[in-house]
């Protein structure tokens, strides 16, 4: 496991996905696999080919020479999103904690630009964030046994859409008619790490017509 | 060219050796719990290490063959029988087209494989053809095995009798001990919840599955309750703010957040699986290096045993 901190941050972040890149092409072959995540990247390795000290040998040389890039190249993915109480259960609760009306909660989720940190728990659940300070709300004391697939949802300063039904703690606003895990078409994920998601509010119609499910 | 499921017992899975190099999906490996039991089932019928079998857990798979192939069960002991007849576990089996192919409960254990010459015919999904159902990725459209399933395998008629000598085959006990190779947050548990954890004995609880199996134990306190979302590898530790460990398995989630004090041996978290819920554990840190040799001495010899002809 190497850190790079200990804060959700874009800096580090950044670090994190070009450190990622390197580690990647130094490990070759040895490399089982990689979870890179808010701040630290995991190194699965197979130690039947190679052992810890040279693990930790090259990985050292690679990270103290990465640098997070000044401007990171990726893309932008914009995410349409039906916010509204019959799908989004906890929207209310949300306005009247922040003290907004539903459409100031909504103003304020569309308004940001989010990072993509990590994507993991779940195949094609992507973790982004920062969620402006005034709707960031705890999880559930008691998580769902089912949220809907597509459903949008705030934990805290995160943010992110269920790519299934899931059992799921996060505060639910709304519902995004883009399939964020499908298995069947290449890339099965609209994101990757790094990239750039903004949200857009649609209408019920239009939700319905891009394949939305209401139910 | 099938088999096809008469009952599928408690949970069958198709596996294969698992999924690898997709946790930047949020894909989880899957594949065989006992790799042990797994990687001998395909040895014995001289199959490629990662043909598709089905892991059976607790037992009572039901099957009707309808070609004439090979079959053998490793693992945990669950009685086999083809047409009524019994038949001996770790040992290639001959059956035609028309037989009806049993498995009983486990005695000890809970995980046996069953795999045919060649494996079974599944289509892969992100390279593998692991069944993990919580993802519904694998095997068929991402289930356990249901009556009424044709699983496609190949027509064999030559295959030699392997059988794997009684004295060589792995004891499935109820105690183990688990080698710990201490983890990343190991400093956030002061000295005496280390001792603690490692001084103690855990019962497996109710709560295991093939995400992870969740231990009962004197609780282990951390000075955190948890840390950014990291990567989880096979075998962590976890220890959620009820102090009871968590060890993560083959379908665990890829990122979590829960402090932990280390990571099973492989090996260990492996054997771990054969364990019913009330079985006792104890943990037994190592060091990398000795974790290496652990691992290479099995590879050279646990998995490496002379097979015996059955002529």
């Amino acid at each position: 496991m190497v850190y790079f901190g200990d804060v959700m941050d874009t800096q580090t972040s950044a670090r994190v996905q070009a450190a990622t890149r390197a580690i990647e092409h130094v490990m070759g072959e040895d490399l089982v696999d990689l979870v890179p995540s808010y701040a630290s990247v995991l190194i699965l390795y197979n130690p039947l080919r190679t052992d810890h000290l040279s693990v930790a040998r090259r990985i050292r040389d690679v990270v103290s020479n990465v640098s997070a890039p000044a401007a990171l190249g990726h893309r932008t993915v914009v995410l349409p999103v039906y916010y509204a109480p019959e799908v989004g259960a906890d929207l209310e609760l949300l306005a009247e904690r922040a003290d907004l009306p539903i459409s100031g909660v909504v103003e304020l989720h569309t308004s940001a630009e989010y990072r993509v940190y990590a994507i993991g728990f779940a195949p094609g659940f992507a973790y982004l964030g920062e969620v402006d300070e005034r709707i960031a709300a705890p999880r559930l004391a008691t998580p769902r046994a089912l949220v809907p697939r597509g459903s949008v949802a705030i934990a805290d300063r995160q943010t992110a859409v269920y790519p299934s039904v899931s059992p799921g703690g996060w505060n639910l606003i709304g519902r995004c008619p883009v399939p964020m895990f499908d298995p069947d078409v290449q890339p099965s994920m609209p994101v990757s790490v790094g990239d750039t998601v903004r949200f857009e509010p649609i209408s019920r119609e239009r939700f319905v017509t891009l394949g939305g499910d209401l139910a | 060219m099938s088999m096809r499921v008469v009952q599928p017992g408690m949970l069958s899975l198709l596996q294969d050796s698992g999924r690898q190099g997709q946790h930047r999906l949020g894909l989880s490996n899957g594949g065989p719990m006992d790799r042990e039991a797994f990687h001998y089932c395909n040895r014995l019928l001289q199959n490629s290490p990662a043909s598709t079998a089905i892991e059976i857990s607790v037992g009572g798979l039901q099957l009707e063959t309808l070609v004439d192939t090979y079959i053998c069960l490793t693992g945990a002991p669950m009685p086999l029988s083809i047409n009524g007849q019994d038949k001996p576990l770790w040992e290639v089996q001959r059956v035609c087209a028309g037989d009806s192919i049993q498995v009983g409960f486990a005695r000890t254990g809970c995980r046996s494989y069953f795999g045919v010459a060649d494996g079974f015919t599944i289509e892969a999904r992100f390279g593998s053809t692991a069944t993990v159902v919580r993802e519904n990725i694998g095997g068929l459209q991402g289930r356990s095995l249901q009556a009424g399933d044709q699983l496609p395998c190949p027509t064999t008629n030559a295959r030699k009798q392997y059988y794997l000598a009684a004295r060589d085959r792995p004891r499935y006990q109820k105690t183990l001990t688990v080698r710990v190779i201490p983890g990343y947050q190991q400093g956030h548990f002061n000295r005496v919840e280390q001792r603690r954890f490692f001084g103690s004995t855990y019962t497996i609880s109710e709560r295991c599955d093939r995400m992870g199996y969740r231990l009962e134990g004197p609780a282990i306190t951390c000075d955190i309750e948890g840390v950014l979302s990291e990567g989880i590898c096979f075998g962590a530790i976890q220890l959620p703010p009820d102090g009871q460990p968590i060890v993560l398995l083959n379908d665990r989630q890829t990122i979590g957040g829960y402090p932990k004090i280390g990571a099973a041996l492989s090996l260990d978290a492996a054997r771990m699986t054969q364990l019913v819920p009330g079985s006792s554990v104890h943990f037994a840190p190592i060091t990398h290096h000795t974790a290496r040799k652990a691992l290479e001495l099995a590879r050279r010899f646990t998995l490496c045993k002379p097979l015996q002809e059955r002529r």
